[in-house]
């Protein structure tokens, strides 16, 4: 008879500027199943944290928009096949984590992979479809172009942890932006694996950043922010975006509303989140001999 | 210095404009009486006289407003076929060209800007604003911006006082293009060019209700971009006052689009077409009085031929004629208001003391109006106040840089992020400056050039939102993330 052998559970840890440490805090949450069960501890971040992970994003975010639109196009690309690769374990997290059915969530872990396709075949599309050459009453070349509004803070939404994760992060950083992400926090599970797969996926460290913790605590450090260009409510508690958008004001963020129902992130997106995290830039460039 | 040519006065006649003693709110297709506003005097600013009394619209002149805006939303503008509205619309920039002369009087004796900006710029532009966007009322469907695009209702515009009329048409134009209706507020201290945009209105028979104009000051504005009845929240202004109506729109799922200030970098490399270059300064700074969100105020040029354009520029500045708006060789008008003035004066002060140094042509200023010499500080270092804070007046502050690095660190060392100039003759160059500098519109080797197919807007705290182009449609169409 086999010796019975005893599992190696995972550690969650925080995932910042490419590096996975603890909450300087030094605390954490437990995260439960559907039916109130013990799944996992996550580490429960602070603002201080959340500070440490804009200044990871600002840092990686011009390389990363510097980046060429195609490069941009393959590493979402290989965020995809790192996760297809990794399709039972997530089928799993949402399982355990969500309380989904075994097709539910595979349905929602295949949807995410082809999400991550989309988008990377976008990165370098979406400059033709959204930027235009202008025909000015003048000598001048005069044309337009999107570039990403810079660091853009996300709260992802609280019940799709993954599918809606993957549809809120990818738009953000095929564009070039860089991504502070606060996990759902009932279910940070998938996001905190998730940060693993981008760990492994050829994604510059700081590009995305993942935090679990408190949704209420850390939303307004990070609507307040001033080196937060942008932010992105989806996961809000209802009742808290006047708060958070008032107090993005404070730089004058692009804040994106949170919608109530939330949106059916099954359903194929539009270039609108793209468009939304992004800047036209218009050129004058002279025409002469 | 520079010989001094003596001009023989060229005023433009000022007969062209018949100005009523008094106006009302314009809503709902006619001028009425305000009910709980009250009323207020408009002033030429190059002389102090008035000009005629103007309503000032109270909370209830607002909301009939509104109201008046949404029921011409819902039973004509809204579902009236895009060709028909493109009609109105056509119709609405001939009639600006037509009455283009009377336009730039009024608008230079109520803003004080030279005749031969207003003549030249600010009302042709807007004629070809509205003509721009009145081809795009049939084709939105081609915008890219969606299938199906929709207007999103009532919008509640506000506009300042330094482009009164090209302001209007950057606001209203798109809206009504895109199906919406609107209800604009000038600012108040140059109301008169919106009130004749009124009768032009009337005269294209415009549709009852699809624009309404409110006079009033910060009040009337305030009491607008509040009022619940709106779909979409515009503003061009201070990004003091932008930050108060973000946090106002908070919460109330309302559309918002910021124009806001901007303290923008003209950078001259040494390589630049120097005369070119310094005439370039001169319209980047000095146009309309530096009264401009875009303005060149921080010119930035590279080391070695510094002193050169410094000195070339003082040359230029010896020959700017300030004087009389509505003379037709008037480089430099009246700044707008004694608060602008005052304002103006504060900043230049600040820079005196704080270590930059002061310079003016020799010109003499009319004794009665606000006027403000062209000024230039040298010796002026990116801490000071006159190098981040935006004047909004005839000021340059003029810094130094080495490399092309340095150049782009200085000019996106700023919480702005509307405009930048570029002067060299290297392609290359534009287009790798182009890239690293944090602004919504580039110009090289030129500077304050405006086109209504050329999408404007700033990037950071300069606001949110495009105006003109394909992408200015964007601003008025309900989007797949509207919830």
């Amino acid at each position: 008879m086999a010796e019975s052998r005893l599992a190696v559970r995972k550690t969650y840890k925080l995932y910042i500027g490419g590096a996975f440490p603890r909450s300087e805090s030094g605390r954490s949450y437990l995260v439960a199943g559907p039916e109130g069960h013990p799944l996992a501890n996550a580490a429960l971040a602070s603002r201080k944290d959340l500070r440490e992970a804009v200044v990871a994003a600002r840092k990686a975010q011009r390389g990363w928009a510097a980046a060429t639109a195609y490069l941009r196009g393959q590493v979402l690309y290989r965020v995809a096949e790192m996760l297809e690769g990794r399709h039972a374990q997530f089928v799993d997290a949402l399982v355990a984590g969500e309380g989904l059915t075994g097709a539910e969530a595979s349905s929602a872990v295949d949807g995410s992979v082809d999400r991550l396709v989309w988008y990377a075949g976008w990165s370098d599309k979406f400059a033709q479809v959204a930027g235009s050459s202008n025909p000015v009453a003048g000598p001048y070349f005069n044309f337009s172009i999107p570039e990403p509004t810079g660091v853009v803070g996300v709260l992802a939404p609280q019940a799709s942890s993954l599918l809606g994760l993957v549809s809120v992060v990818a738009p953000v950083i095929a564009t070039g932006n860089a991504a502070v992400v606060v996990a759902s926090e009932a279910h940070p599970v998938p996001a905190l694996e998730l940060a693993e797969v981008l760990a492994t996926s050829d994604l510059p460290g700081g590009v995305v950043n993942v935090v679990s913790g408190r949704t209420a605590e850390l939303a307004p450090v990070l609507a307040a922010h001033r080196d937060v260009d942008a932010l992105d409510l989806a996961g809000a508690a209802e009742g808290t975006e006047a708060e958070l958008e008032a107090a993005a004001a404070d730089n004058v963020k692009r804040v994106l509303r949170s919608r109530r129902p939330g949106p059916d992130w099954s359903a194929e997106p539009s270039p609108a989140r793209m468009l939304f995290f992004t800047e036209i830039k218009t050129v004058w460039h002279p025409v002469g001999v | 210095m520079a010989p001094r040519f003596v001009y023989a006065p060229a005023p433009e006649s000022r007969a062209v404009v018949n100005l009523r003693p008094s106006y009302g709110l314009f809503i709902d297709g006619e001028f009425v009486e305000p009910i709980d506003g009250g009323q207020f005097k408009t002033e030429n600013p190059s002389s102090q006289e008035v000009l005629a009394e103007v309503s000032s619209a109270g909370l209830a002149d607002v909301d009939r407003a509104v109201r008046a805006a949404r029921r011409a939303h819902e039973e004509v503008w809204g579902p009236m076929p895009g060709r028909e509205r493109s009609k109105y619309i056509f119709r609405v920039a001939r009639i600006l060209q037509e009455r283009s002369r009377e336009l730039a009087v009024l608008e230079s004796l109520d803003n004080g800007k030279p005749i031969k900006e207003s003549r030249d710029v600010d009302v042709p532009l807007a004629a070809a604003h509205f003509f721009y966007y009145a081809g795009w009322a049939d084709k939105l469907a081609y915008a890219g911006l969606g299938p199906g695009p929709k207007p999103l209702g009532v919008a509640g515009q506000v506009i300042p006082w330094n482009f009164p009329l090209l302001m209007a048409a950057w606001k209203l134009a798109p809206a009504l293009a895109t199906g919406n209706t609107c209800v604009l507020k000038p600012a108040e201290t140059t109301p008169l060019s919106a009130l004749l945009l009124a009768e032009i209105l009337q005269q294209a028979d415009l549709p009852a209700g699809v624009v309404n104009i409110i006079t009033g000051a910060g009040d009337t504005g305030a009491a607008l971009v509040a009022h619940p009845g709106l779909d979409k929240v515009t503003f061009t202004g201070s990004t003091e006052v932008g930050k108060q109506i973000q946090r106002r729109l908070a919460g109330t799922g309302r559309r918002l689009t910021l124009e806001l200030g901007g303290k923008a970098a003209n950078i001259v490399f040494e390589d630049a077409p120097l005369s070119q270059a310094v005439e370039g300064i001169v319209n980047g700074i000095f146009f309309n009085q530096g009264q401009v969100c875009c303005a060149g105020s921080r010119l930035l040029v590279q080391e070695p031929i510094a002193e050169s354009v410094v000195e070339a520029l003082k040359r230029r500045l010896e020959t700017l004629r300030l004087g009389d708006p509505l003379d037709k060789n008037t480089d430099i008008g009246a700044i707008n208001s004694s608060t602008q003035l005052d304002k103006i004066r504060a900043l230049a002060a600040s820079g005196e003391a704080e270590g930059a140094q002061r310079w003016s042509p020799s010109c003499t200023l009319p004794e009665r109006g606000y006027w403000f010499p062209p000024t230039l500080f040298t010796g002026v270092v990116p801490a000071q106040r006159i190098a981040r804070e935006e004047i909004f007046g005839p000021v340059l502050s003029v810094l130094t840089f080495r490399t092309p690095d340095e150049a782009v660190e200085k000019a996106n060392n700023t919480t702005y992020g509307l405009s930048a100039g570029i002067w060299t003759e290297k392609g290359s160059r534009i287009l790798h400056m182009a890239a690293r500098l944090r602004a919504g519109v580039v110009w090289a080797n030129t500077f304050n050039r405006f086109d209504p197919s050329s999408p404007f807007g700033g990037y950071r705290e300069s606001g949110f939102g495009r105006e003109g182009g394909r992408h200015g449609l964007e601003a008025y169409l309900e989007g797949s993330l509207d919830g």
